[in-house]
């Protein structure tokens, strides 16, 4: 099966780029990504910028309404996602749960349907 | 031959399902399989007399049903595929999954003497897993277990939460339907032991509703819920049979069970346990417990469902309520605390201390917990006002028992509890 996994967390900041700090987390996610490919999890997947950047548009009709934020203002923001393929919901929730994340919720949905599939 | 299938529906039935459900990979089709087989057995049981080996024949029965209904579904899917082509040049590949299932190999098919499988413990802890896996919500891992483990037919459990029959078929329905889309596993899960806490969670849920229902206008207790929880919970003792936390849950349950006809007096109301017959406590059921609990611990795989047990034997093993040895208690709520640090718990805790050290202590562990917000959660449960009201007034606090008394009566959710704390209200006035 094929799922979405959506990273719910709080937008904290992340280590200043150019510190060791920073490439050990990025060494850790890199890493994380190849083991997905290696297995043959990977289908796609993406970190996002800070919800801050984010616009919400909302069309109804002919009507459009853009807005300046993210469509919940909640504290926990999408922060990424991965498309991964996976035997069933108990695999997808191992291959989150290995994620190099901490305080984080992971929505995950199963993919109905994906034209590219 | 109603008694006879009922029977085979609450033994034969689950069993059955989950062989059925791991052997085709799809819960949805072993449970349609199974009702249809019970539908043949009321049809044909009448005029040719019920077979000597029922699960054998209902096995038989359902394993056929399965297959028709899979035969079913490809000749339309293959009146969809023939007609294909007439919309577009390239033809799909049939599923190939659903032919495997028909081609599948079924050397006992034709076979009506089949027994049970032997060794069909695997199948049926997955099934009971898959019932209460974490990614359905509880009121549906109640429902499905009872359902689909238990044998339990939708009318029976939508009588016993007081749910309309038609609100919990639609609640099986979806769950069936999660399972499905969300591709929730038939398997035996590496981490093992925190998914068996979700089966025990569940089991003692139902154990509960039963032990002291939460329903208005219902019986405070239902007998049939808690012997269902006791059944369910032995036969998980006997799937994960290296596992000490089944074995003191129902130790646990077995304990509790033992005071069941000294609970209620004649015209209804709780009796507490300090006032309870303790003569017409269950024998059988606390010699059961000892033994169950006793084998737990030497498994010497602590647990908070086997410190709740040793609780309930102190109880359990005390000739009159003067001889419970309270100090003890209050130290073992102490160990569930580290364990599980739950407001309930912590609740219970400060009774132990109340009963071993004075109501004054009780009350202060109480107050304590207050000012650090920990009982916040508890504010609407009406057992620690309660619990509150009855060290005041053992503390010949009249008011403050009073005012907490009154708070507990508002918030009792069944008319025994209510009655009850109407009761010690009253007492207060003497």
């Amino acid at each position: 099966m094929e799922y979405l996994i959506i990273n719910h967390s709080e937008e904290v900041e992340g280590p200043e780029p150019g510190t060791p700090e920073f490439g050990e987390m990025m060494g850790s996610w890199m890493a994380y990504n190849q083991m997905l490919i290696d297995n043959g999890h990977w289908i796609g997947g993406a970190s996002l910028t800070p919800s801050a950047a984010a616009t919400s548009v909302a069309k109804s009709g002919d009507s459009l309404k853009v807005t300046d934020g993210p469509f919940a203002e909640t504290k926990e923001q999408i922060g990424g996602y991965y498309v991964i393929k996976a035997e069933d919901l108990d695999e997808a929730i191992r291959l989150a749960q290995a994620m190099p994340a901490d305080d984080v919720v992971f929505e995950i949905r199963p993919i109905a349907f994906r034209p590219d599939a | 031959m109603e008694e006879r299938l009922h029977r085979a529906m609450r033994d034969d039935c689950p069993r059955i399902l989950s062989v059925l459900a791991a052997r085709f990979g799809d819960l949805d089709l072993a449970d349609e399989a199974v009702q249809d087989a019970l539908v043949d057995a009321t049809r044909s049981w009448p005029t040719g007399g019920i077979p000597p080996n029922v699960g054998g024949w209902l096995m038989t029965t359902a394993r056929r049903r399965a297959l028709d209904r899979l035969r079913a579904a490809k000749r339309a899917q293959d009146r969809l595929d023939s007609s294909a082509h007439l919309l577009e040049e390239q033809r799909e590949a049939p599923d190939v999954r659903l032919t495997d299932m028909i081609h599948e190999p079924d050397h006992n098919d034709s076979d009506p003497s089949d027994s049970m499988p032997p060794g069909d413990e695997d199948e049926r802890l997955r099934l009971l897993l898959l019932c209460c896996h974490p990614a359905l919500n509880s009121e549906t891992q109640v429902a499905l277990t009872l359902r689909l483990v238990g044998g339990l037919t939708t009318a029976e459990i939508s009588a016993a939460f007081l749910v309309p029959e038609a609100t919990l078929a639609q609640r099986i329905v979806r769950a069936k339907n999660k399972i499905k889309t969300a591709g929730i596993p038939l398997s035996i899960p590496e981490q093992f032991t925190d998914r068996l806490e979700v089966v025990l969670a569940v089991l003692y849920l139902i154990f509960n509703e039963g032990y002291l229902s939460h329903d208005e206008g219902q019986d405070p207790i239902r007998p049939d819920l808690v012997d269902e929880s006791i059944r369910l919970t032995r036969l998980v003792c006997e799937l994960a049979d290296d596992e000490a936390e089944p074995l003191g849950l129902l130790a646990l349950e077995l304990f509790h069970r033992s005071r069941h006809a000294t609970r209620i007096d004649a015209l209804g109301d709780l009796v507490l346990l300090d006032e309870q017959d303790r003569t017409a406590w269950d024998g059988q059921d606390i010699k059961a417990a000892n033994k169950v609990l006793h084998q737990a611990m030497a498994m010497m795989q602590p647990g908070p469902y086997q410190v709740q047990a040793v609780i309930a034997a102190y109880h359990a093993n005390a000739v009159v309520a003067a001889d419970t040895d309270w100090p003890a208690i209050a130290a073992l709520y102490g160990q569930l605390v580290a364990m599980s640090a739950s407001p309930v718990v912590r609740l219970n805790q400060a009774v132990a201390i109340a009963m071993s050290d004075g109501p004054l202590a009780g009350l202060k562990m109480l107050d304590d917990m207050a000012e650090l917000d920990d009982l916040a959660e508890l504010d609407d449960y009406h057992l620690l006002w309660a619990t509150r009201g009855e060290l005041c007034r053992q503390a010949s606090r009249v008011e403050d028992a009073r005012q907490a008394f009154t708070r507990a009566l508002e918030l009792a959710p069944n008319g025994a509890e209510r009655r009850h704390l109407e009761r010690r209200l009253a007492t207060l006035d003497r």
